[in-house]
Formats: structure tokens, C-alpha cells, sequence
């Protein structure tokens, strides 16, 4: 027993020593990054990181900001919003970064905020798509992700050529899920079309076969399909499995159409995705050379493709933090909460420039993201005819 | 009527997973009085053991299984030899920590070997569904339910009706007497813990081609496990079987005709419902008590 105590004690100190700051690490400028690594939407959240460290290396390589050298601290929230504010605690506690990049799903993101708030360090969201949270009157929250009602816009614009009479609902039970039906349903009740079944899943669950029976069972032509990748694979599957015949449109841009064609194989046709960046046509983007230098870096890498459609969002979201630290000219979260106003840059997605939102006197900055649909055409992503055309 | 026929079928082919699941546990549970926390962890184990299988030795997906199982049994072994057996004689809250930390350790160690980027299992079944009447089914989720039920049938009638199960029984029931009649009880511990793992094992094999694999899918499984055990009644076979079912066609029942967004609070209802009325188990018969 003695013997596997020192063992441990050994261990520990080993834990330690590497654990402890170089003087290299102190230098460095500091930026938090909060994202799911493991857990059920673990997919997106590694993707995140991986654009996250490509920006990284891009800035590093062209110097860094304010003459130092940026580090990433990332944490894992599990998936879960709890983990959420802990990690954001720990970020800003003992790691005293001046600028946080989190934390992908709106759940975890709204749980995050109060901490924000405490502690006055600003973040950057670079996923969540519930409005609350840039309606909550939290002036530390940056938002360059839309929210469900800006992609519910962008949409609109098509809806005639999708030819939706009524469309059914299923989606993730946590904010964004029930954001985004409220968001969608809202628009398509103001077109004139009607919302038939609306059916909510939990965050891990893998059979949705009961949701799926219902959905059938009503005489909807469209569903709406509001979820992670790994569970859009599973409805995609077991929908097949009950030969459900639907236009399904999934929101949010965590779909990850490659991944889905890769694991749900032809249960994926014709499916169609709303995205904020398309890696197979870079060249169409609005910085058409930045979106095709991050998809070859991305590729050079080995990260999978698929995770592209993802991925983007961890560079826009870590070249927005580190320009308000370039704008603010000192690495000091009120300095930055403030320079972020003044941010004007261009990503991956397009041009990111913070306007008020929320209650006044305590406005949250959001951005205006573009937005774009695809389609699952013979096995490969393609635009939608009608889309193409504009 | 259409709906209500598919809503019983998907009911009845999610309760076969959690009756798979639950016999496992409730052997664990029942007979060794050990709460398995890491039993999830098994199904997890036995989902990625098949995947390696099947993706990096390229072995055919029907011998995939019976090695994972393999892994999970070994795995099990493992488990009992070196870190319940210095336990025996210790008290059930103790076992209950120590099992927590195998199930928090195999669970991150599953993420640091696979990452947490969710996997699929390719399988030699056709995604066309088969087509009965009204009603629709994966033909993959019929060679689950088949195979199941084939292990839960094995699995009684191995504790049953052979010698070991026998040995097994006698030496839960008073290991003592099970001793002087010449049981080899270090043995046998070893083999029924194997053995429950071995089921999680088999439970992840098959159903990770059903859904996705990722590191902590075994959470979910824990969970419905432990309701099918608390259902079914503590070490009860019969009982973890039906009460399965019983779970399974209740959560689609209640996703179909009350709310989706409700549908595993209507499984948690039924629970708390039996432990108030029959805190034995839905299918407890009158036993002796003490």
C-alpha cells in the first residue's frame, strides 16, 4: 500500500511540475476558450477547437497581438451547462484571461453568462443561436453566430421555392432547440403556412423512433430538423427505417452535411442545411482567398472535412476576441469588453461588426452573419437550384 | 391504428435493448450485491471493442460481437480480481465508491483512446426497412432483438440449469455452506462478474451499429439499466426481461400520445409509482424475507 502511495505522491509532483507556468507561458496573451470536447455534441465542439488553434497559428505567425504571442486555454464543458460556468469560473479566476470564447450549445452559453456578468469579462459566441442570449441585457456578450431569427430570415427569402403548406417540428429540448421552433414556426405561421406536430428530444437520446411514428402520422410536407450532427445522423436513419417521405431542413449549422453523408449514407439524400460557411466552394464566400486558405490549412492539418462547416467558427471566434485585445491595446477584460464595439474584420463567414441588441443601457453586441442553405444531392453537397441562381 | 401498431413495435424493440442492458446489472446487483456504476461502461467497452474489430482488424461483423463480448468478460475479470475482491467482506457503500471511480477512469480513458467525435458502425444489414402491413422496421433492429433475446434465454438458462449456475446461486445465498460443499468461491465471484460484463458487453456490440459510439453513450445506458432493475425487481431475470419491455413501450407510448419533450420523465414516473406499490419489483413473487 505504502509502495502505491509514493507512487501517486510521485505521479502528483510530476502532475505538477508540468503543470506549472513556463515563463513563455506568462508572456503570452491569454484568451479562454469553453467548448463541448466530450459528451453528446462533442463532434462540433473539437471542430470549434480545431478552427480555434488554426487562428491561433495564423496570428502567431504574423506576430501575434501587442507584440506577444497568443495562448488558447481550452476547457471542456461535457456537454453540459453546469460544466459551462464552472469552466468559465476557472477561466477567469485562475487563469485571469481578459476575453472568452464559448460555449457552443445556447444552454451552456446562458450558463456561462451570469459568470460574466460577476467577474466583467466579455465573451465571445461563436455557435449559440437562442435569442435570449443577447436579450438578457448581459453587455459582456458578443455574438457573431445569428440567432434563430436572423436564419429564420434568411430563409425567408426562399420559402416560396421550397413550397412549405405545413411543417412539422423536432428538435433538441434544450434552448436552442426550443428557440429555433419558436423562431421558424413564427415565420412560417406569417408566410401563411401551418405548424403541425412539434416534438422535442432529449440531448443524449439515440431512439427517436416514437417522435419519428408521430411526425408520420401527421400530413405535414416539411420537417424542420433542429439537433447536432450526431443526432440529425439518427432521425436521418431511423426516419428511413420508417419510410418517412419528408423535406427536411435542418437550422442552427451544426449539421455537418459531409459527416451526415458519410454515417447516414443515403438516408441523408436530399436533405437540405442552413450553414454560415461552405467549405466546398470556397471560392463563393465573401473573402473568397481566407476561405480557401483555411480549408487547405484545415486539410494540411488531417482534420476531417466535415468539420469544416464547424471549424470556421472557432477561427472567426478567436480572430474576434484577439482583435478586440488589438483595439483595446492591453489585455484587460473591461478595456476589451469596450473595444469590441469598435471590431470591424473580416472572417471566414464575412464581415463581423458588433450592433446593439437587448434591453437599453445593457445591450449585448451581435453581428449580422451570412447565411446560406445547401441541398444532399446524388451523395455530394450541392447549392439548391434556386439559391444558385442568386 | 397504423400509428399505434408502429408505436407498440418501436416500443417493443427499444424494451428488448433495456431488458439486454438491465439483465446484466441485476445479476451484479442481485446476486453479488454489488452496484455496478461502471456497468455502463461494459455496454461502452463492448460497442468500442466490436468497432475495433470491424475497422481495424477488418474481422466479419458476426464475429465482431462474441469478441467483444470476449473484452467485456475479460474486462469484468479484471475488474473483480484486482479491485473487488480485496473488498469482500466490506460494506455495499464502499464497493458503490470504488465502482464509481471505475466508471469515471474507463470513461475518460475511453475518450483519451478514441476522442469524443461520435463513431458509426458499418454493418452487412440493408438500411431498406422491411415493410409488414403497416408497419416498418430496420433489418438490423430485428437481428438485435433476435439475438437479445437469445442471450437473456441463455443467460437463464445457464444460471438455472447447469452446475455453475447452481455453484453461483449457492455461493450468493451463503457462501459458507457453498465452501464446505467444495465451490470454489474466489472462482465464482470472478466468473459472475465477468459475466454480467460480458452482457453489458454484448448489449453495446449490438446496439452501437443501431445508434452512435461515443465515450459517454454508456451514461444513458447506466441509467435505463438501473430502471429496468429497480422494474423488474433486484437479481429477478424474468423481471428484467419484462420490465424492459415494460419500460421501453411505456417512454414511446408516452412520446406518442403525451409529449415527446416528457417522454423519459414517463419512464421515471412508472418508477417511482412501483417503488411506492410493489418496492420488490413489477414482478416480484412472494419471497422470504430476511
Amino acid at each position: 500500500m505504502s509502495r502505491a502511495i509514493r507512487a501517486l505522491s510521485v505521479a502528483l509532483a510530476v502532475v505538477f511540475a508540468l503543470g506549472a507556468p513556463t515563463a513563455q507561458a506568462q508572456d503570452a496573451v491569454k484568451v479562454g476558450v469553453i467548448q463541448p470536447l466530450s459528451g453528446p455534441v462533442a463532434a462540433s465542439g473539437n471542430y470549434v477547437r480545431m478552427g480555434a488553434e488554426i487562428a491561433r497559428d495564423w496570428i502567431n505567425g504574423k506576430g501575434g497581438v501587442l507584440g506577444r504571442r497568443i495562448e488558447l486555454l481550452i476547457e471542456d464543458n461535457k456537454s453540459d451547462p453546469k460544466e459551462a460556468a464552472t469552466a468559465a469560473e476557472k477561466l477567469i479566476v485562475r487563469d485571469k484571461v481578459p476575453v472568452i470564447m464559448g460555449a457552443w450549445g445556447s444552454s451552456m452559453t446562458l450558463a456561462a453568462m451570469p459568470k460574466l456578468e460577476e467577474y466583467g469579462v466579455p465573451m465571445v459566441v461563436e455557435t449559440s443561436s437562442a435569442a435570449t442570449i443577447t436579450k438578457r441585457g448581459n453587455p459582456w456578450i458578443f455574438r457573431i453566430s445569428p440567432p434563430s431569427e436572423m436564419e429564420a430570415l434568411g430563409l425567408e427569402k426562399y420559402l416560396k421555392e421550397f413550397g412549405i403548406k405545413q411543417a412539422d417540428f423536432l428538435a433538441v429540448n434544450t434552448d436552442w432547440g426550443r428557440g429555433s421552433v419558436t423562431a421558424f414556426g413564427d415565420l412560417l405561421k406569417k408566410s401563411g403556412a401551418s405548424v403541425g406536430a412539434v416534438e422535442f428530444m432529449e440531448q443524449s437520446a439515440t431512439d427517436m423512433n416514437a417522435q419519428i411514428t408521430k411526425v408520420k402520422a401527421g400530413s405535414a410536407d416539411t420537417l424542420f430538423l433542429t439537433t447536432s450532427v450526431e443526432q440529425i445522423t439518427l432521425v436521418l436513419k431511423q426516419a428511413q427505417e420508417q419510410r418517412l417521405t419528408r423535406k427536411v431542413i435542418t437550422t442552427g449549422g451544426s449539421s455537418s452535411p459531409s459527416q451526415l453523408i458519410k454515417q447516414a449514407g443515403a438516408a441523408a439524400e436530399g436533405t437540405y442545411h442552413i450553414l454560415f460557411f461552405l467549405p466546398w466552394f470556397p471560392e463563393a464566400m465573401p473573402d473568397g482567398k481566407l476561405a480557401k486558405a483555411f480549408v487547405d490549412e484545415w486539410a494540411k492539418r488531417g482534420h476531417p472535412f466535415e468539420g469544416l462547416t464547424e471549424g470556421f467558427r472557432g477561427h472567426d471566434g478567436v480572430l474576434t476576441a484577439v482583435e478586440g485585445i488589438r483595439v483595446a491595446g492591453k489585455a484587460d477584460p473591461k478595456a476589451v469588453q469596450e473595444a469590441l464595439w469598435k471590431v470591424n474584420v473580416m472572417g471566414l463567414n464575412g464581415p463581423i461588426k458588433f450592433e446593439k441588441d437587448g434591453p437599453a443601457g445593457k445591450e449585448s453586441g451581435q453581428s449580422k452573419p451570412s447565411i446560406f442553405i445547401v441541398q444532399v444531392k446524388d451523395g455530394k453537397i450541392a447549392l439548391p437550384a434556386f439559391a444558385a441562381k442568386k | 391504428m397504423d400509428q399505434l401498431l408502429q408505436h407498440l413495435l418501436n416500443g417493443l424493440l427499444l424494451g428488448a435493448t433495456y431488458s439486454l442492458l438491465g439483465i446484466g446489472l441485476t445479476l451484479v446487483f442481485g446476486l453479488m450485491n454489488v452496484v455496478n456504476f461502471a456497468h455502463g461502461e461494459f455496454y461502452t467497452l463492448g460497442a468500442y471493442a466490436a468497432f475495433a474489430a470491424l475497422t481495424l482488424a477488418s474481422v466479419h461483423f458476426f464475429l465482431a460481437i462474441p469478441l467483444a463480448i470476449a473484452a467485456g468478460a475479460a474486462a469484468g475479470a479484471i475488474c473483480e480480481r484486482v479491485l473487488l475482491r480485496p473488498l469482500r467482506g466490506q460494506s455495499i457503500d464502499t464497493v458503490m465508491l470504488v465502482m464509481i471511480g471505475v466508471w469515471i477512469t474507463m470513461q475518460n480513458a475511453e475518450l483519451l483512446g478514441w476522442g469524443g467525435v461520435a463513431k458509426s458502425v458499418p454493418t452487412p444489414f440493408s438500411t431498406q426497412p422491411l415493410v409488414l402491413g403497416p408497419v416498418s422496421v430496420a433489418p438490423l433492429r430485428v437481428f438485435v432483438f433476435v439475438v437479445s433475446g437469445g442471450l437473456i434465454l441463455g443467460a437463464h438458462l445457464l444460471l438455472a440449469r447447469t452446475r455453475l449456475g447452481r455453484a453461483m446461486r449457492a455461493t450468493f445465498q451463503d457462501r459458507e455452506t457453498a465452501a464446505l460443499m467444495g465451490v470454489s468461491i474466489e472462482r465464482i465471484h470472478t466468473v459472475t462478474f465477468a459475466f454480467g460484463a460480458g452482457l453489458a458487453a454484448a448489449a453495446g456490440a449490438l446496439l452501437g451499429p443501431v445508434f452512435l459510439l461515443y465515450p459517454s453513450m454508456g451514461d444513458l445506458a447506466s441509467l435505463k439499466a438501473f430502471s429496468v432493475v429497480i422494474l423488474g425487481g433486484l437479481g429477478n431475470f424474468a423481471g428484467a426481461a419484462l420490465g424492459g419491455i415494460v419500460l421501453g413501450v411505456a417512454e414511446e407510448l408516452g412520446a406518442g400520445y403525451v409529449s415527446s419533450g416528457y417522454r423519459d420523465a414517463v419512464g421515471f414516473l412508472m418508477i417511482v409509482a412501483v417503488l411506492l406499490l410493489r418496492p420488490s419489483g413489477l414482478f416480484a413473487r412472494a419471497e422470504r424475507v430476511g
